[in-house]
């Protein structure tokens, strides 16, 4: 049994030490929102937030993960009341099949946090470990931007995209 | 009532004067009371499930349900259909529940392929949606005794001419949507169309981008179990020995299957079944055969190879004759359809029942595999579609379906979920073929084309299951199916020589067809099929052929085309890009510029792009890229932005990046490092796309019409930028290099 933090709860995890951790979030604790894409480091679509930094969870194994937080998509908001990083990818519909995006989504919260106003080129590099098959990074990049730019003014407008468009 | 146990075949009514028909039974009518043979067939695929009740169900309660038998692969048609839907009935957006692709729900309406959904399903849904209305209007003049036309629908109501208001559940009774399709409907105005034209949100995004269950890689049934499969390190492989003891100690394993070449394990937990597997794949010993082709040598090789061959068209115009002639031969490697998550499927037997959830492009014809690959009846077996990861065509989705039912039927009861690895999907999905093309020319006096010479050598490009022998768990059970014999797919769609033929109109024309039987290696359906090569191939060449006459591209393309809708894309995508006659890109830039209709049946688009090319490394960068697209009628104008923004990025990655790399025996390209892809660094500054809409015309597939121009745009801003034209795709930044150093 092991203690692991995620969301701001804490889980007793009885999982063998070596299980990445992408399995303990899927399985164990039944988050749907990291994905297995190549089980490899390659592409990004398992991505989540330790201590602040955006972490390769299908790479990471539990036993790195005594006394860490971990945040997933599921810890930052919901469909009734999301974050400015899930507004910010459904108003500019940033999805195609959006098997990546949790992933994209994650690593660019993480941006965020410690770089509010990031440029192009530098939401662009820090994106750059990221794969999406679909061709949709264009909306990818407005997505950030627009997160940021609602981190940034804090707009209480409607949640739910639509009018917005 | 009758219940009876199979499973598709069932027709429930329940209570409260709500209809409750599952589509098959309707089917089965349908058949049974078919329509004389002279009478006109309703649209899109009404024409197959002709029944309103296999589309809209209205319950009492005012629960309305749409059936759709096409699948949501991400391309967001379950978002359009409802628009469709809500605009028809007269009912808000949002109180429609949508129920996609399964055998015991839903129509057959085949593979969610080529661009058609929106002919076969969006029309047949448009048409059910305008019937139910003028059928609920029906009752409520019925019950009043007053002429239909004082009634009008409004949100969800029959509206009486005293204001006095029918809800469409106290409305619809008994079988009154029982009944068979008009061939003809009452549609709206386009002009008064409140919903369709409408960027309505994709209805499965939320879930999306919260952590929703949102594909089937996110189910979890109760003591469902997970599988993996070893599958042979290369083609043909023949497991020789296999010493199974100690994979079957191993914590958590429940069960190591053994069938012929196929080989599984299952486990409790999902990485206790990922150690199995690497020790399975350990123990096993395989005997293989070297089989594949020289992959330097390709064009060769295909040419080489035995072919069926068609003269697809002809056109002869002696008066026409030509003085400068030119050639080209244009090649394009096996392609992967690369999807970012692995194929994955559900599977549980019950009773003798099966039931697979998949993210199969088509479940009617996966589930006839299935079937027959289990020896089982048809009916005994429901296959239910759950999204997938993105699958641009033909990927592991069907042999992932068939390896869950083959392993689930091992343990009866228990829903076993399979997941393929990173390297069984690049090693295993059947590709995007490779294709040759030779092209041949000849201008005459004016700078016109007068004679047009288009060949095509390529295999099938569609190896879809139908039967068992489509699907690799079918293929390596002990007692195999083998693999079908393959077809090509016939015209105007076509397969390999889908857009082989052009269209634009030459005095002289002749166009071929080398259809290829053999298939070294493993190839069927990738998006947009033969017409993004052959597409790549005609408009790159027209660019030469423009060259060679001294012409502006566009200006040339247009000369030779009539099609008026042909003629706005172009003209629109020129505009909106700022094309001048005789422009010179800034240094170590280029313009280029495509146009196709895809098929020549279904959506127009043409691409103006502009790619810059750094000299010394030979590295291309598409810098902008503005598209003008006709698809008819707009359902969601910006789900159709989204599938072209995306064919345009993606068609840009196959094309300056992509090949699957194999040597004498195996597939050598088996994840992102071996088979790079596009990276945010080289994503464009810009992309545009500019909607022609076309009220009240029909729907035109759109979600492969960018493919074939954006490959040939690109390849003509490098040769514009360059001097140098480039023929072997991918157009790799070594291939630019050496042609600028030549």
């Amino acid at each position: 049994m092991m203690n692991l933090k995620v969301n701001g709860h804490d889980h007793q995890i009885d999982a063998e030490p070596d299980t990445p951790l992408l399995y303990v979030l899927r399985e164990d604790l039944k988050l749907n929102a990291a994905k297995f894409g190549c089980g490899l480091g390659q592409c990004g679509s398992c991505t989540v937030i330790v201590d602040g930094k955006a972490v390769l969870s299908c790479v990471t194994p539990l036993l790195l993960l005594e006394g860490k937080q971990v945040t997933t998509l599921e810890g930052l908001g919901t469909i009734s009341t999301p974050a400015p990083i899930q507004r910010a990818f459904m108003e500019e519909q940033a999805a195609q099949c959006g098997y990546c995006i949790a992933g994209m989504m994650m690593r660019a919260q993480a941006l965020l946090q410690k770089n509010p106003k990031p440029t192009d080129a530098q939401i662009r590099a820090e994106l750059e470990p990221h794969l999406c098959r679909c061709g949709t990074h264009m909306r990818i990049l407005r997505a950030v931007h627009r997160a940021a730019h609602l981190m940034d003014t804090a707009e209480l407008s409607p949640a739910i995209p639509g009018s917005a468009r | 009532m009758n219940v009876p146990v199979i499973l598709d075949r069932r027709r429930v009514l329940a209570g409260g004067g709500a209809l409750i028909v599952s589509f098959a039974m309707s089917d089965a009518l349908a058949q049974d009371q078919a329509a004389p043979a002279t009478a006109p067939k309703p649209p899109g695929s009404l024409a197959t499930s002709s029944y309103l009740d296999s589309w809209i169900r209205i319950d009492a309660d005012g629960t309305i349900t749409l059936f759709t038998g096409k699948a949501e692969l991400g391309q967001g048609l379950k978002t359009a259909f409802q628009q469709i839907a809500a605009e028809e009935l007269d009912v808000p957006f949002a109180s429609l529940k949508v129920v996609t692709a399964d055998t015991r729900r839903t129509a057959n309406e085949g593979y969610t392929s080529g661009s058609n959904s929106m002919k076969d399903s969006g029309t047949a849904i448009q048409n059910v949606a305008a019937q139910v209305r003028e059928l609920l209007v029906g009752e409520a003049a019925r019950r009043l005794s007053l002429p239909v036309e004082s009634f009008r629908t409004e949100n969800g109501a029959v509206i009486a001419p005293d204001g006095q208001r029918f809800g469409y559940g106290d409305l619809v009774a008994s079988d009154m949507l029982h009944v068979q399709a008009q061939a003809k409907s009452t549609l709206k105005d386009p002009a008064s169309y409140k919903v369709m034209g409408q960027p309505v949100p994709r209805v499965d995004i939320p879930a999306k981008v919260t952590g929703g269950a949102a594909y089937v890689q996110d189910m979890r049934l109760p003591g469902m179990v997970h599988a993996r499969v070893v599958r042979p390190p290369s083609y043909g492989a023949q497991l020789t020995e296999c010493d199974t003891a100690a994979v079957e100690k191993l914590p958590g394993v429940i069960k190591v299957i053994r069938n012929g070449n196929f080989l599984a394990v299952v486990a409790q937990k999902e990485f206790q079944s990922i150690k199995a597997m690497g020790a399975l794949s350990a123990a096993a010993k395989w005997q293989e055969t070297p089989g594949l082709p020289k992959q330097d040598d390709l064009p060769r090789v295909l040419a080489s190879l035995p072919s069926q061959d068609t003269t697809i068209f002809e056109r002869n115009d002696p008066s026409a004759v030509g003085q400068r002639t030119l050639e080209a031969t244009y090649t394009r490697p096996y392609q992967a359809h690369g999807s970012i998550g692995p194929s994955c499927a559900v599977a549980q037997l019950v009773n003798d029942a099966m039931t697979v959830w998949t993210h199969t492009q088509g479940v009617y014809p996966d589930r006839q595999g299935i079937a027959e690959m289990l020896r089982v009846p048809v009916a005994s077996v429901r296959l239910i579609h759950v999204e997938g990861s993105g699958c641009y065509g033909h990927n592991g989705a069907d042999d992932a379906a068939a390896d869950a039912a083959l392993i689930a039927r091992e343990l009866s009861g228990v829903p076993v979920r399979v997941q393929w690895t990173r390297e069984q999907e690049h090693g295993w999905e059947p590709f995007g073929p490779a294709m040759v093309t030779k092209l041949k020319a000849s201008l005459d006096g004016n700078g016109a084309i007068s004679a047009w010479n288009f060949e095509v050598w390529t295999n099938t490009h569609s190896m879809r299951p139908g039967g068992a022998g489509s699907m690799l768990a079918a293929q390596h059970m002990a007692q195999p199916f083998a693999v079908p014999a393959p077809k090509p797919i016939p015209l105007p769609e076509g397969g390999g020589d889908r857009n082989a033929i052009p269209i634009y109109k030459f005095p002289n024309a002749h166009v071929v067809h080398h259809f290829i039987p053999a298939m070294p290696v493993r190839v069927s359906a990738m998006r947009a099929l033969g017409a993004y090569h052959n597409v790549f191939s005609i408009e790159s060449f027209m660019d030469e052929l423009a060259g060679l006459a001294g012409a502006d591209a566009i200006e040339f393309r247009l000369r030779h085309l009539d099609d008026p809708r042909g003629r706005d894309v172009i003209e629109k995508a020129a505009q909106a890009f700022g094309w001048q006659k005789g422009q010179k890109a800034a240094q170590d830039r280029g313009f280029g510029f495509a146009f196709a209709r895809y098929k020549n049946l279904a959506a127009y688009c043409a691409i103006a792009t502009e790619v810059e090319v750094n000299r010394e490394t030979g590295r291309p960068r598409l810098v902008r890229a503005v598209a003008a697209v006709d698809s008819g009628q707009v359902v969601n104008p910006d789900g159709l932005i989204n599938q072209i923004e995306g064919a345009i990025l993606q068609s840009m990655s196959w094309t300056l990046y992509e090949s699957v790399t194999f040597d004498d025996t195996r597939i050598t390209s088996i994840d992102w490092q071996t088979y790079p892809i596009l990276r945010f660094n080289s994503v464009p500054e810009k992309v545009e796309v500019h909607i022609i809409n076309r009220p009240g015309l029909p729907f035109l597939g759109s979600g492969e019409t960018g493919q074939g121009p954006a490959a040939a745009s690109i390849a003509n801003a490098i040769a514009n930028a360059t001097g140098k034209r480039l023929r072997d795709l991918p157009l790799t930044r070594k291939k630019i290099k050496d042609a600028i150093d030549a």
